[in-house]
């Protein structure tokens, strides 16, 4: 039943956030959509969990959390490799689980991956903001008071949990995204594009970038060769997550999910839906390259990828 | 009506476009920014039309309209007589000119704070766009004689309530963020609305004109 919290929170892990799949229609007022950064992930362990793909769920960066059921519930873990166990035994992820009162979710450490995502069977209760229940640090809204999870703090269920809850449904490997250690993301040309030189744009697109240390749910700033472009003054309009903006020193910044609503800087590029999760769940250090793609393709990868979600109606 | 000249309807991404009408700060293109972006708005494939200066930002869904469809259709609507602009909602807001920037502010334009003060209050400024952050509102245009370039070295943390120009531009910083903009006054009045929606005082197209208070906080004396 849905009275009662579902899961303690023993260790909270690194940086665990309530998200969902963001916050919609209010980047007109400076909010951005937010959720989860890898929203593939999110949808994927709700799915497994039995959940409409939006319910609200955890997002674990760098490192799991240490959470205990306090009653019997379906839960799924998809997105980084943290090395998950149940009750210190290796658990299956992208896979539901049913965990009985008492039963321990924990991880060994990082082996592949930035975030991690744990979807409950009924969907996580949170503060809702403007329609969602993401996280939001910068304003202090959505999830729990608007910040990270601590020690000690228990967990209650939105809603029911769906009927039937089927423990042990898997994403297989071949239908989630390719993650790898160093992914060419696909990326749309940006409206920009013709303010790089014609060297740079090509180093653009054939470049290797290294995510640098300034990488946060707000974006991360890539380190490669200096891009040259066109010092032409725009005036500020609107962006969109997965955008690469190039500001005069030409280090690209890609905008992740609780990017700025507006800028000037030139957008070269635009990464596609089926790339962010790949680039989600990229740390500093990491490299990752941009290959060009059209509208349309993006638009049938993502169809493509989103499909295997659907099997799991 | 015909289309700008200088349209330029390019991708962001997969599920979102820019339409730029021009690359200038005008009230006029920016009037017509925000007639797009309502029309824009009431379509089912649209999931949100932001306005930006001089542009529009269209986050659409794929499964209900193609790209070059949506194309087509926001060419059509800018062949269309734009209705007739609202009249912006006008916002009076009290300043207290003491920012740390204030006086070398004034020194490196070479004018006395009071000048600059009298040149701040002075005109109607329209809201251009709001974004950034939630309720950052974009303001201008700046009278010629405050022109800045921003800070060389933008400041790590800048309270809310801060009154800043830079360039053509003024506006108040509505959370503690960092900022690169000249300090030269305060506000009491909220700008970043957590509890109402929007969550922003001003709207794209509302005007402002601030004036000086003496109150200790910055309100109304």
């Amino acid at each position: 039943m849905t009275s009662g919290p579902v899961l303690r929170i023993e260790e909270p892990g690194m940086f665990t956030t309530i998200q969902d799949l963001g916050r919609p229609g209010r980047r007109a007022a400076g909010v951005p959509p937010g959720g989860a950064m890898d929203r593939f992930a999110l949808a994927a362990a709700n799915r497994l969990a039995g959940n409409p793909e939006g319910a609200a769920a955890l997002e674990c960066s760098l490192s799991g959390p240490t959470v205990v059921a306090l009653r019997s519930c379906l839960v799924a873990v998809t997105g980084a490799d943290f090395g998950l166990t149940l009750n210190g035994v290796p658990a299956p992820d992208w896979t539901g689980i049913f965990l009985m009162e008492g039963d321990r979710l924990g991880f060994t450490g990082r082996r592949w991956g930035a975030r991690a995502y744990i979807a409950v069977a009924g969907g996580l209760d949170a503060e809702r903001w403007l329609g969602s229940a993401s996280t939001y640090l910068l304003v202090g809204r959505g999830g729990v008071h608007g910040r990270t999870l601590h020690a000690g703090e228990e967990l209650t269920l939105a809603g029911p949990e769906p009927r039937p809850a089927v423990a042990g449904r898997c994403l297989p490997v071949g239908q989630r995204p390719t993650y790898e250690l160093s992914p060419s993301l696909a990326a749309v040309a940006g409206p920009h594009v013709r303010l790089l030189s014609p060297p740079s744009r090509r180093a653009f697109f054939r470049e290797r970038w290294t995510v640098s240390r300034d990488a946060d749910r707000m974006g991360y700033r890539l380190e490669g060769e200096t891009l040259q472009v066109k010092a032409e003054e725009l005036v500020s309009f609107g962006l969109a997550m997965g955008c690469v903006q190039v500001p005069p020193a030409g280090q690209p910044i890609l905008l992740m999910a609780d990017h700025q609503t507006a800028g000037g800087y030139p957008v070269v590029a635009g990464v596609a839906r089926c790339a962010l999760p790949l680039a989600a769940q990229l740390l500093p250090g990491a490299h990752l390259s941009f290959e060009e793609v059209t509208v349309e393709a993006a638009q049938a990868e993502w169809r493509r990828l989103r499909g295997a979600l659907d099997t799991l109606r | 009506m015909p289309a700008p000249r200088s349209l330029h309807i390019e991708p962001l991404g997969d599920a979102a476009l820019l339409v730029e009408l021009g690359r200038r700060v005008d009230t006029a293109l920016n009037t017509r920014a925000l007639a797009l972006a309502a029309a824009l708005q009431k379509r089912r494939d649209v999931r949100e039309a932001v306005p930006g200066y001089a542009s529009v930002a269209v986050h659409y869904d794929p499964e209900q309209v193609t790209y070059r469809g949506l194309v087509g259709v926001i060419q059509r609507l800018l062949e269309a007589k734009p209705p007739p602009a609202p009249h912006g909602r006008l916002h009076r807001i009290p300043v207290v000119y003491d920012g740390p920037d204030l006086e070398a502010s004034a020194a490196e334009l070479g004018l006395s704070v009071e000048t600059l003060v009298r040149l701040h209050t002075e005109p109607t400024y329209r809201c251009f766009m709001i974004g950034f952050t939630p309720g950052w509102a974009y303001l201008g245009p700046l009278p010629e004689q405050l022109r800045l370039p921003r800070r060389r070295v933008p400041r790590t943390h800048v309270p809310p309530g801060s009154v800043a120009m830079a360039g053509s531009q003024t506006g108040v910083y509505p959370l503690p963020t960092p900022g690169g903009w000249h300090l030269i006054g305060r506000t009491s009045l909220r700008l970043f609305l957590p509890q109402s929606d929007p969550p922003s005082l001003l709207r794209t197209g509302d005007r402002v004109k601030f004036f000086a208070a003496v109150g200790p906080d910055g309100g109304p004396s």
